[in-house]
C-alpha cells in the first residue's frame, strides 16, 4: 500500500479551477519529482497535501487514513508531513536554533534540553552548528534554506514536501541545499518535490511527472521522461527548458 | 492574431532605434550661479539685520543686573553671530561663484563647475544658519514684547519654584494613572484587535461589536468620554466602584475612561501590524503543526509588535499627556494642582511647571525606544 496517495484532487481558487483532478500514489522511501510549467498546480498541490490550502473534491490518504476534509486534525498531519518553502520562510524574530526548535517544543511537547540537543546535532550534519545563535537575516539564502530543511527534519515527518526550494537561491548555492536532498533521498526519506532543476530531478527521482493546467498529463522513470516523452506537450516543455539552456 | 510557423531565422524587428550607431549626448554647458549667490548674500544681510533688531529689543525689555545681565548678553551675541555667520557664508557663496565665472572664461568648464557646486554649498549654509537665526531671535521678540510681560506671567522660575512640591506630589498621580492605564490599553487592545481578525461568518456578530467599539471611542474626544464615565459612573453609583473611597474611585474610573479610548486607538495599530505580518510566515508556522492560538502567540504578534513599536510609543506619549484630561473632573493631578497654584499666585508660571514635567518624562522616553528599535535593527538584520 502507498504511504501517501492523492484521489481525483481539485482545488479552486474562486472560478480559477487549479487542479483538476490530480491522483498520484506515493511509495515508502519514493521521491517524486513534479515538473511543468509555471501555474501548472506544482505549488498548489503540495501545498494541498499538507492542508496548507484545502480541496474541494477527491481525497488525500496518508497510510490508509484520509486526512483531507472536515474533522481531520490538521495539526496532526501536519507533524507527518512537512514542507520546505521556495522562499525559506524562516522567523526572522527567532534566531536558527530557535527556529528548529519552536516545533518540537511546542507542538511535539519535547523538552526543551532534548529539543535544543537534537537540533544541535542536525545543524552540525550539514556544518551550520556555529550558526545556531544567529538570526536568519545574517545567514546566506543557502544557508537559511539548509536551515529551513532542518527545521521540517526537527519534526521527523514521513512525507517532505519541498517547494521550488531553490528557485530563489543564486546560482553558486544551489548545490549545498540540493546535496541535502541527495543525502536524504539516500537515506530513505519520502519525498515529493515541485523543482526546475531538472538534471537534479533526473538524477534523485525515482519517478517524475508532469503537470500541465491542473492535471498530471505524463508519469514515468526519469530516463522515460527526459528522453522518449511520449506526450507533445511535455516534449514541447523540455525543448523549452534546453533552449532556455536549463538542462 | 495567427502564430507564424517557428521557422530558423523569423524577422524580428529592431529594438533600437538605429541599431550600431554610435550613441553620444553632449555635457551641459556650464552655467553662473552668480546672481542666485548675490540673491542670498542680500538676503542674508538683511535677515542679520531683522535678527539683530529684533535681539535688541529683547535686550531692552530685559530688567537682569549683574552676572545675570552678563549671561544674558553672552546668549544674545551667540545668537546674533548666527547672523553674522549667514552672511559671511553669503559672501562666500558670490567669491565662488565670480571664482566659477572666471575659470568658465579661462575655458577650464571643469573646474568651473566644480567651484559652483562649492558655492552652491555655501548657499544651503546660508539657509540653515539664516533660518535658524530668525526663528530663534522671533521668540526672543515675543518674549520682549509689552516689557516681557509673556515672560513674567508664563515663565518666572521663583513662582515655579515655589510650587514645585505641590506640583511633583500631584505629577505622581500621573504616573500613576499612566503606567496601570497603559498596561491595561496595552492587553485590553490586542484582544480587540484579534476579534476583528477572526475568520469566518460565525464570529461576524462579535467582530462587528469590535468594530463598532473601535469606531466609536475614537471619534469621541476623550475629554468627553472621561467626564461621562468618571462623573455618570460615580453618580451612578455602579457597583464595584461604588464601595471605594472617593479617591480611589476617582482613578480608577479614569483608568477605565483613558483605557476604553486608547484601546481603541491602539487596536487599530495591532491590526495593522498583525496585517504587516506576511502569510508565509503564519504558513511557515502552521506547516510545523503549531495551531492557529501558538502561531499567533509565537510568530505573529511577536513580530507584529516589533514592527509597530514607533505607533505604540507614539499613543504611550499621547496617553502619558492626557493624564493631565482628568483634572476636568475635579482630580488633583498636575494640571489640577498647577491651576490651584495659578489661583493662589495669580501666575501661569506653575502651569508652565507642570508642563516641564511632562517633558522630563516624554523626551527620555522617546530616545530610550529610538534606541531600542536601531539596537534590534542591528541585530537581526546584520550590521550597517
Amino acid at each position: 500500500m502507498s504511504l501517501l496517495e492523492l484521489r481525483g484532487v481539485q482545488k479552486y481558487f474562486g472560478d480559477n479551477h487549479v487542479l483538476k483532478g490530480v491522483d498520484l500514489a506515493v511509495d515508502e522511501h519514493e521521491v517524486i519529482c513534479l515538473i511543468g510549467p509555471s501555474g501548472c498546480g506544482k505549488s498548489t498541490l503540495l501545498r494541498c497535501v499538507n492542508a496548507l490550502e484545502p480541496i474541494q473534491g477527491g481525497e488525500i490518504v496518508l497510510d490508509g487514513e484520509r486526512v483531507s476534509g472536515r474533522g481531520v486534525n490538521v495539526n496532526a498531519l501536519r507533524q507527518d508531513v512537512g514542507i520546505v518553502f521556495q522562499s525559506f520562510n524562516l522567523f526572522p524574530h527567532k534566531t536558527v536554533m530557535q527556529n528548529i526548535t519552536l516545533g518540537p517544543i511546542r507542538v511535539l511537547k519535547e523538552p526543551k534540553a532534548a529539543a535544543t540537543e537534537r537540533a544541535w546535532d542536525l545543524l552540525s550534519r550539514i556544518g551550520l552548528h556555529e550558526k545556531a545563535d544567529e538570526y536568519p537575516d545574517r545567514l546566506s539564502g543557502g544557508q537559511q534554506q539548509r536551515v529551513a530543511i532542518v527545521r521540517a527534519l526537527a519534526m521527523a515527518p514521513r512525507v517532505l514536501l519541498l517547494d521550488e526550494i531553490t528557485s530563489a537561491l543564486d546560482p553558486e548555492l544551489v548545490s549545498e541545499v540540493l546535496n541535502i536532498v541527495r543525502q536524504l533521498a539516500r537515506e530513505g526519506m519520502t519525498m515529493m518535490l515541485a523543482t526546475h532543476e531538472m538534471n537534479f530531478a533526473r538524477e534523485v527521482a525515482n519517478r517524475v511527472c508532469f503537470l500541465e493546467s491542473g492535471l498530471i498529463i505524463e508519469e514515468g522513470s526519469p530516463e522515460q521522461i527526459f528522453t522518449a516523452p511520449t506526450q507533445a506537450r511535455t516534449a514541447e516543455f523540455l525543448r523549452r527548458v534546453i533552449e532556455a539552456g536549463r538542462m | 492574431m495567427t502564430e507564424t510557423s517557428t521557422g530558423d531565422s523569423p524577422a524580428t524587428p529592431a529594438l533600437l532605434a538605429t541599431p550600431g550607431a554610435p550613441r553620444r549626448r553632449a555635457l551641459p554647458a556650464f552655467r553662473s550661479n552668480l546672481t542666485t549667490a548675490v540673491a542670498f548674500a542680500i538676503s542674508a544681510g538683511i535677515s542679520a539685520a531683522v535678527e539683530w533688531w529684533m535681539l535688541i529689543y529683547f535686550d531692552q525689555s530685559v530688567d537682569l543686573s549683574g552676572s545675570e545681565l552678563a549671561v544674558c548678553r553672552a546668549v544674545e551675541i551667540l545668537l546674533g553671530l548666527f547672523g553674522v555667520a549667514a552672511v559671511f557664508y553669503g559672501l562666500l557663496a558670490v567669491n565662488r561663484a565670480i571664482a566659477a565665472n572666471r575659470l568658465a572664461a579661462a575655458s577650464d568648464p571643469a573646474s568651473a563647475r566644480v567651484r559652483a557646486e562649492d558655492a552652491r554649498d555655501a548657499m544651503w549654509f546660508v539657509v540653515g544658519l539664516g533660518l535658524t537665526a530668525l526663528i530663534v531671535a522671533f521668540i526672543a521678540f515675543l518674549l520682549g514684547a509689552n516689557d516681557g510681560a509673556l515672560r513674567s506671567v508664563m515663565f518666572d522660575f521663583t513662582f515655579m519654584w515655589k510650587g514645585h512640591n505641590a506640583l511633583l506630589n500631584a505629577f505622581w498621580l500621573n504616573i500613576k494613572i499612566f503606567a496601570v492605564t497603559q498596561v491595561l490599553v496595552l492587553v485590553w487592545a490586542l484582544l480587540v484587535a484579534i476579534v476583528r481578525l477572526l475568520p469566518g461568518r460565525a464570529c461576524a456578530p462579535v467582530r462587528i461589536l469590535a468594530i463598532v467599539y473601535t469606531d466609536v471611542f475614537r471619534g469621541v474626544p476623550a475629554i468627553i468620554v472621561i467626564y461621562l464615565v468618571v462623573l455618570g459612573f460615580g453618580l451612578a453609583r455602579v457597583p464595584g466602584f461604588d464601595s471605594m473611597s472617593k479617591d480611589n474611585q476617582i482613578f480608577w474610573l479614569a483608568v477605565l475612561a483613558l483605557t476604553l479610548v486608547y484601546g481603541a486607538y491602539v487596536s487599530e495599530v495591532y491590526r495593522a501590524g498583525l496585517e504587516s505580518i506576511h502569510w508565509s510566515q503564519a504558513a511557515a508556522a502552521r506547516s510545523l503543526g503549531l495551531s492557529q492560538w501558538q502561531t499567533l502567540r509565537h510568530v505573529v504578534v511577536p513580530q507584529a509588535v516589533r514592527r509597530i513599536l514607533p505607533p505604540l510609543l507614539n499613543d504611550a506619549v499621547a496617553l502619558q499627556k492626557d493624564t493631565a484630561l482628568t483634572s476636568i473632573v475635579g482630580y488633583v493631578e498636575v494640571l489640577g494642582a498647577a491651576q490651584l497654584l495659578k489661583n493662589k499666585y495669580f501666575n501661569l508660571s506653575p502651569v508652565f511647571g507642570a508642563a516641564l514635567f511632562f517633558l522630563v518624562i516624554t523626551i527620555p522616553f522617546t530616545r530610550f525606544v529610538d534606541y531600542l528599535l536601531k539596537r534590534d535593527k542591528q541585530r537581526t538584520q546584520g550590521g550597517s
